[in-house]
């Protein structure tokens, strides 16, 4: 009952600079929607050896997806990396919901405007569709074009592994039983403000992130309802147009056409600012969680100096307590090394994409706006000749 | 004349005025008293149910423009009480029989009407672009405290019509004055089928609010609101080429002090009988089955049922519209307020800077949609509700015509009836019954052919209303909206600036 499939989306909207590094290419060129399962087709291109073909392609799920995220949080070694946020369950309800209204509505309408408003939906249910595409999309090329991450052994499994992939979400599930992700997210913020800050640059990155993130957070939400209203005011537009039609012949040619421009509006914005907006906001949500890690390692490391001078105190295990120590020393160091390398790449990376999608929505306002004119203007000059 | 003495039966008169009546008095009372010809100094004061008065001097167009012109509610009408507290205007005059009635200024209506030939001819002198008034409804201004309180509008004209003693001029009038105007005018034209524009609503609510002193920006809106809405409905009353000659209207227009229009108060016993006679009204209305022998009135009375509906469609859309850009003009500040914050929270300077700046212009466009939803609402959905208001006139004057047609038909009946009365008496040896009989068959020969004649005017003049009514509808909705675009379009540009400006800031972001 909907569609299908859909080719490549063109320009990926909210990150940048990725998919450039030719040895590993990955994209999702084609999807399938059955009900509410999304089947994606994940297509990679390489040159690495590690792989057993240089071009392959294999259907996956959401779910494998969000297993593939979990195992790289939960891996030790990655912890000083800004693990890439995990894409956002597909979400269908609001299209579907309307589409649901709409069929309740259909005696109350004319046939146009019926079938204006089901054209309406499934443009909506389209775009959905290409954001969610888009959002699985750049998480797997946010991993294949970072050094570290895109050596992963699960993330080959991942692109490769031409069987379903479900029997290994359940045992690794089973395995880690979601260690770092049960801890209590709500808690970190505290451990994050309440460690003794040595380094500058941490306590710098420690305040911006907690501040941004708050406030990023409110935009998306305001941004999320601006759009929305917009949509709503397209709606009004399709009926008053159908309405128009009925009663005369000329006036109604415009609104018909302008519901359509305004309804572009609405999902413009939604592409470049909400959708902007929004990925930031998760993947500032990451950092958060980097920052975390490296908390909770410089806890680790001052009880382990604790523990250290409890022991010299008592003259008791001191060589396990002093190892102890030197493993929390090295880890801590290990995390904050990486973690400035990512969170000073991960501005760049963040002012850049801002650049460019603030760039893109003014020039498609600027462009609606411009046919919006055009358009109205004709049929002023059209009505005033007659 | 004379012979156009009737003795309307009190009940019929009754039920005219009830179907007529926008306010009522109930004035039962009154009716007995004056349906005896003695107590009728002249007759053509007649009730409303005797229709025009083509039957008196004059039996044409024009003379009937005159007449109607001057026709008043008679003295068994329940309104003559209002009226009268209301001061006469000139035609009010019970006793004068109408051709007398001859003021100052229906002397200039006079004079214009009787050198034209036909109805036809004065519409199309004042019809079309050439039609020279604009009125104007503007500076309302509270007046006294309290529940008492009431809002003032300065009404002024500007004309070169001959109708009007002076070119331009301006009076204070309160909202129960049009409606006091509104009545008049509906009782006097609305029977006769033409389509008099209804006045804009009441609103306790709203009133009481402004009264109460609330001055915030929803009452604000309210008095805006219904400055707009007496506007439009004295500028579409005045368009009326019969009406504009009416003078009440002219009275309303003109003079200084109006007496107030008592029985137009919200919660008065005459706005609860008319509520209760409006009720009545609609039973009345399914229970006459009227053969029509004409299609057009057919045809019509289907188009405008379809308008109907499809107007108040419209207006339902619109008024959503309205609601949703309300919203996101809220929801667009909101985004200002929040993208200002996080301009700030950013501490890449570029970027910091570039995010107040869409901070700005996003606050911009708040007011933008703001300025828009009230053009949404004050160009289109005020005129989709007039416009819905207008077609109940519209379909009462249609409801009024079957009336007409079923009073004739009644008299047919009586007439009928007493016929075969009188053939049995001339069996019988009773010649005084039997001259009363005659007499009586007389009378109603005379009422069954001055119902068809009311018939007949009535059916002309309502395909001369709905013709004159759908131009107006055409040039009306046209003229609104080729106004809604422009404001569509300002918008627009507005926003074409606003990117442009921003675009470069965003560029710099480096």
């Amino acid at each position: 009952h909907l569609p299908h499939s859909t080719h490549t989306l063109g320009t990926r909207s909210v990150s940048v600079d990725l998919n450039n590094d030719a040895s590993l290419l990955i994209d999702i060129p084609d999807a399938l929607c059955e009900r509410d399962k999304v089947k994606f087709t994940v297509h990679t291109k390489t040159t690495l050896s590690a792989f057993q073909k240089p071009e392959f392609s294999v259907p996956r799920q959401h779910e494998d997806f969000i297993w593939l995220h979990d195992t790289l949080v939960e891996t030790e070694d990655y912890a000083g990396l800004i693990i890439p946020p995990a894409p956002p369950k597909p979400d269908f309800e609001s299209p579907r919901e309307k589409m649901h209204k709409l069929g309740e509505g259909e005696a109350t309408m004319t046939k146009e405007e019926y079938n204006k408003m089901k054209q309406e939906l499934e443009a909506e249910y389209l775009a959905v569709f290409k954001k969610t595409v888009q959002v699985h999309e750049i998480f797997l090329q946010r991993l294949s074009s970072h050094a570290i991450l895109s050596k992963d052994r699960n993330f080959q499994i991942f692109l490769e592994y031409d069987q379903d992939l479900s029997v290994r979400r359940k045992n690794a599930k089973e395995m880690f039983g979601g260690f770092f992700k049960n801890m209590v997210k709500t808690a970190d913020e505290v451990i994050i403000s309440g460690i003794k800050e040595v380094d500058d640059f941490f306590e710098q990155e420690k305040t911006f992130l907690l501040d941004y993130y708050s406030k990023i957070k409110d935009s998306t939400a305001k941004a999320e309802k601006m759009t929305r209203s917009h949509k709503n005011v397209a709606d009004d537009y399709i009926h008053i147009s159908a309405t128009l039609n009925t009663l005369s012949a000329d006036d109604s040619t415009f609104y018909l056409r302008l519901y359509k421009v305004e309804g572009r509006v609405a999902s413009d914005q939604e592409l470049k600012l909400t959708e902007l907006l929004r990925y930031y906001m998760r993947d500032i949500q990451a950092a958060k969680d980097l920052l975390y890690r490296r908390a909770r390692a410089l806890a680790d490391y001052e009880h382990s100096n604790k523990a250290l001078d409890k022991a010299r105190l008592k003259s008791k295990d001191v060589p396990q307590a002093e190892e102890h120590q030197q493993q929390c020393l090295q880890k801590f160091d290990k995390l904050s090394e990486s973690g400035k390398r990512e969170l000073t790449s991960f501005k760049g990376r963040r002012v850049v994409a801002f650049r460019k999608n603030l760039i893109e929505m003014a020039e498609l306002e600027i462009k609606h706006a411009k046919n919006n004119v055009t358009l109205l203007q004709g049929c002023i000059d059209l009505l005033k000749s007659n | 004349m004379a012979d156009t003495a009737r003795d309307p039966p009190p009940e019929q008169t009754d039920f005219q005025e009830l179907e007529d009546g926008e306010d009522l008095f109930p004035e039962p009372a009154a009716a007995p008293e004056q349906s005896g010809p003695a107590s009728l100094p002249a007759e053509d004061v007649s009730t409303n149910s005797n229709g025009p008065k083509q039957d008196s001097l004059f039996d044409d167009d024009p003379e009937d423009l005159f007449a109607e012109a001057t026709e008043e509610v008679s003295l068994d009408s329940p309104e003559r009480d209002v009226l009268l507290s209301d001061g006469p205007s000139p035609a009010i005059t019970p006793i004068t029989p109408p051709t007398s009635v001859i003021t100052p200024r229906i002397g200039h209506a006079h004079d214009d009407m009787f050198t034209h030939s036909s109805f036809d001819e004065i519409e199309e002198e004042e019809g079309g672009d050439s039609f020279d008034i604009h009125i104007a409804v503007s500076d309302p201004e509270k007046v006294g405290d309290g529940m008492n309180a009431y809002m003032a509008y300065k009404v002024t004209t500007k004309t070169s019509l001959s109708v009007f003693k002076q070119g331009e001029f301006s009076v204070k009038r309160r909202f129960s004055d049009f409606l006091g105007l509104h009545s008049k005018l509906a009782s006097k034209y609305l029977h006769v089928g033409y389509i008099v524009p209804p006045a804009p609503e009441k609103s306790i609510v709203g009133m009481t609010k402004v009264k109460v002193g609330k001055e915030d920006q929803s009452s604000n809106e309210f008095v805006e609101k219904r400055r707009s809405a007496l506007e439009r409905y004295l500028m579409r009353t005045v368009k009326h080429p019969v009406l504009l000659k009416d003078p009440d209207v002219l009275q309303f227009l003109e003079s200084s002090e109006l007496p107030r229009a008592v029985s137009t108060q919200a919660l008065s016993s005459a706005g609860l009988l008319r509520m209760v006679n409006k009720a009545a009204d609609a039973v009345n209305k399914m229970t006459i089955k009227m053969n029509e022998s004409d299609a057009w009135f057919e045809e019509k009375q289907q188009q405008f049922e379809n308008l109907d509906i499809q107007l108040r469609k419209l207006h339902a859309s619109v008024e959503s519209l309205v609601c949703h850009r309300k919203e996101l003009s809220v929801n667009t500040a909101l985004f200002a307020k929040s993208a200002a914050m996080l301009g700030n929270s950013e501490d890449h300077t570029a970027l910091s800077r570039a995010l107040s700046q869409l901070a700005e212009v996003e606050e911009k466009i708040d007011q933008l949609h703001q300025d828009q939803a009230n053009a949404d609402f004050y160009l289109f959905s005020e005129l989709l509700g007039d416009y819905v208001r207008l077609i109940t006139a519209v379909k009462g004057v249609f409801d009024h015509r079957m009336k007409t047609w079923q009073k004739w038909q009644d008299s047919q009946m009586l007439l009928q009836k007493k016929r075969e009365a009188e053939a049995k008496l001339q069996f019988t040896n009773k010649p005084d019954k039997l001259q009363q009989a005659k007499d009586e068959i007389k009378e109603l020969e005379g009422k069954v052919q001055q119902g068809e004649r009311d018939f007949e005017q009535i059916s002309k003049t309502i395909r001369k209303e709905v013709s004159r009514f759908e131009k107006e509808r055409v040039k009306d909705f046209k003229s609104v909206i080729i106004k809604y675009l422009e404001s569509l379009v300002q918008t627009q540009q507005q926003l074409i600036k606003y990117w442009e400006a921003f675009l470069p800031e965003a560029k710099a972001i480096s």
